[in-house]
């Protein structure tokens, strides 16, 4: 009798569980399908987008002057400790005077393009998210497309240009900040020769380094601003909240994908130039 | 081939559409002729905004047809859906103003983003739109920065600055009192003379809609209950046209009575 009962109840169970393990599978394969037409439509329209570039410089304003300070401290303090904590692992070993190459290469292969990356979307990814979540809230990109404005032209290309400029970029001012700091813990304060830390810099990095450093900085732009303005476009499609909490949600939604997404392509990119 | 003045500019035929399992619009037909003013009346909830979202290509209905000058506008046909949209404007019922741009950007974004017109050209137009609005010296101004009327005034004033021939009005006077809905009817009305776009109006503001509407047009259950001049409408006898009459009736009488109530006291 019991063991009748278990049978009887736990085939629906199964059952039920199964159902909704397909409709999340199949929430996620549209959700991707979504995200890639959302983004080759963000891309095409380049091409018919009219006069971009007002809203062109106002994005680089907002993703570079906008977000200079906090690339600045967070490279100068990631430079400060990698000089500081490579000194010390190094001395281990006799080896300080490599100090400036592990600093180089850890600061070009890695670190720069992923904190830069993380530290743009922080500021100007979640100001993306919110803008356009509020935009949709308030109906005003459904008045753009009842004025036959292509939205993602005028809201995302301009945002995914500006990317495709300034994340290298910023990714670069992080590289040379770090560079300093690196100099300043281990030359200034641990007393290592700053012609050797800055020799060694030059002879460790290779044009191949600098070419993995920029190839993540561009993919991390693209991934960051279409994970955002995706999120923040479609901000309505969130049934459990409405109004200010959804713009909440597909903000936070927007900061935590395209942070993960940063990380899982560093990964890919990383294995590609190994 | 120009198109004849006998044939509607915008005809709708069998016109549905379903929230899930919850139909909300259950074949609608309507013509509407060019150069009027056509208000479609109901009670909230009725899918009023819905039918007008699906006539701008907001909303995809689930079945029938809407022609645009006997062109049937469909998915497929992009450049009948641009065409369409270029000569058809939507003023939204909370306006729908980018609030990061000012009054003359706000205007002048429609000619920017569609138009291959000069700057000097773009600013002439969209200044003479504000002008026509007296909107001008609140160029600089941002929405925010505006009262609820300017507001109003504002988004017509982008509405018309593509010189549109239909102009769709999603319940314009929603949440205002009787004397601001008023002033936006005799705007809307004012307007449309200066202008000769063709309006259709929603809304549920019956005494108002009848004395700016040449036609009227009564949408309840989903489905168009009625369709005459406002005066087949406030002389009709028929249950449904008179149940919404005297509902909207009942609500005034009750309104200036607990007004009344309120002065005594």
């Amino acid at each position: 009798m019991l063991l009748h009962c278990t049978e009887s109840t736990f085939l629906p169970r199964m059952s039920k569980m199964l159902h909704l393990i397909g409709r999340k599978a199949l929430d996620i394969l549209f959700g991707l399908g979504d995200y890639a037409l959302f983004t080759g439509r963000s891309f095409h329209a380049v091409m018919h987008s009219k006069r971009i570039w007002r809203r062109l410089i106002r994005s680089i304003y907002e993703q570079g002057t906008v977000c200079l300070p906090v690339i600045l401290i967070v490279g100068l303090f990631t430079g400060l400790v990698l000089g500081l904590q490579g000194y010390h692992i190094l001395n281990r070993f006799g080896s300080e005077g490599l100090l400036g190459a592990m600093v180089s290469l850890s600061l070009v292969r890695e670190m720069a393009p992923v904190l830069a990356g993380l530290m743009l979307i922080g500021q100007s990814g979640s100001a993306l998210a919110a803008e356009l979540g509020i935009q949709r809230n308030s109906e005003q990109i459904v008045a753009l497309e009842t004025m036959g404005v292509e939205s993602h032209g005028y809201l995302v290309t301009p945002r995914l240009i500006a990317a495709l400029l300034v994340y290298p970029f910023q990714t670069a001012l992080f590289v040379v900040i770090g560079f300093w700091g690196g100099s300043l813990s281990g030359s200034l304060l641990l007393g290592v020769d700053s012609g050797v830390y800055w020799s060694s810099i030059q002879r460790a990095i290779e044009s191949r380094d600098l070419r993995e450093c920029f190839i993540k900085a561009a993919v991390f732009g693209i991934l960051s601003v279409t994970i955002c303005a995706y999120q923040g476009f479609h901000a309505d499609r969130n049934h459990s909240d409405t109004g200010a909490r959804a713009v909440s949600a597909a903000t936070t939604r927007a900061v935590v994908m395209s942070s993960i997404m940063v990380l899982v392509a560093d990964y890919v990119v990383s294995s590609f130039f190994i | 081939m120009s198109p004849s003045s006998t044939e509607p500019l915008l005809k709708i035929d069998r016109l549905t559409k379903s929230f899930g399992e919850r139909p909300v619009l259950e074949g609608v037909d309507l013509s509407i002729t060019r150069g009027s003013v056509f208000t479609v009346l109901g009670p909230s909830g009725t899918g009023k905004s819905v039918f007008l979202k699906c006539l701008a290509g907001v909303m995809q209905q689930d079945s029938g047809m809407i022609s645009f000058e006997g062109r049937p506008l469909v998915a497929s046909d992009k450049e009948t859906l641009t065409d369409f949209r270029k000569r058809c404007s939507f003023l939204f019922q909370n306006n729908a103003l980018f609030d990061s741009l000012s009054a003359l950007e706000n205007v002048s974004l429609p000619l920017e983003q569609t138009t291959d017109l000069s700057a000097h050209e773009i600013q002439s137009r969209s200044l003479d739109a504000l002008s026509q609005l007296e909107l001008e010296s609140y160029r600089n101004r941002y929405p925010s920065q505006m009262s609820g009327g300017m507001q109003k005034r504002l988004a017509l004033a982008r509405a018309i600055v593509t010189r549109p021939e239909l102009v769709l009005f999603d319940e314009p006077t929603a949440g205002l009192d009787p004397l601001r809905r008023n002033a936006v009817f005799s705007m809307i009305v004012k307007y449309q003379r200066r202008f000769n776009f063709t309006a259709l109006i929603v809304t549920h503001d019956v005494p108002e809609a009848l004395v700016a509407s040449n036609r009227v047009a009564l949408l309840n259950g989903g489905k168009i209950c009625f369709e005459g001049t406002p005066d087949d409408f406030s002389s009709s006898l028929d249950p449904v046209v008179t149940g919404y009459r005297d509902s909207t009736d009942a609500l005034r009488k009750s309104l200036a009575s607990i007004r009344g109530q309120v002065q005594a006291s």
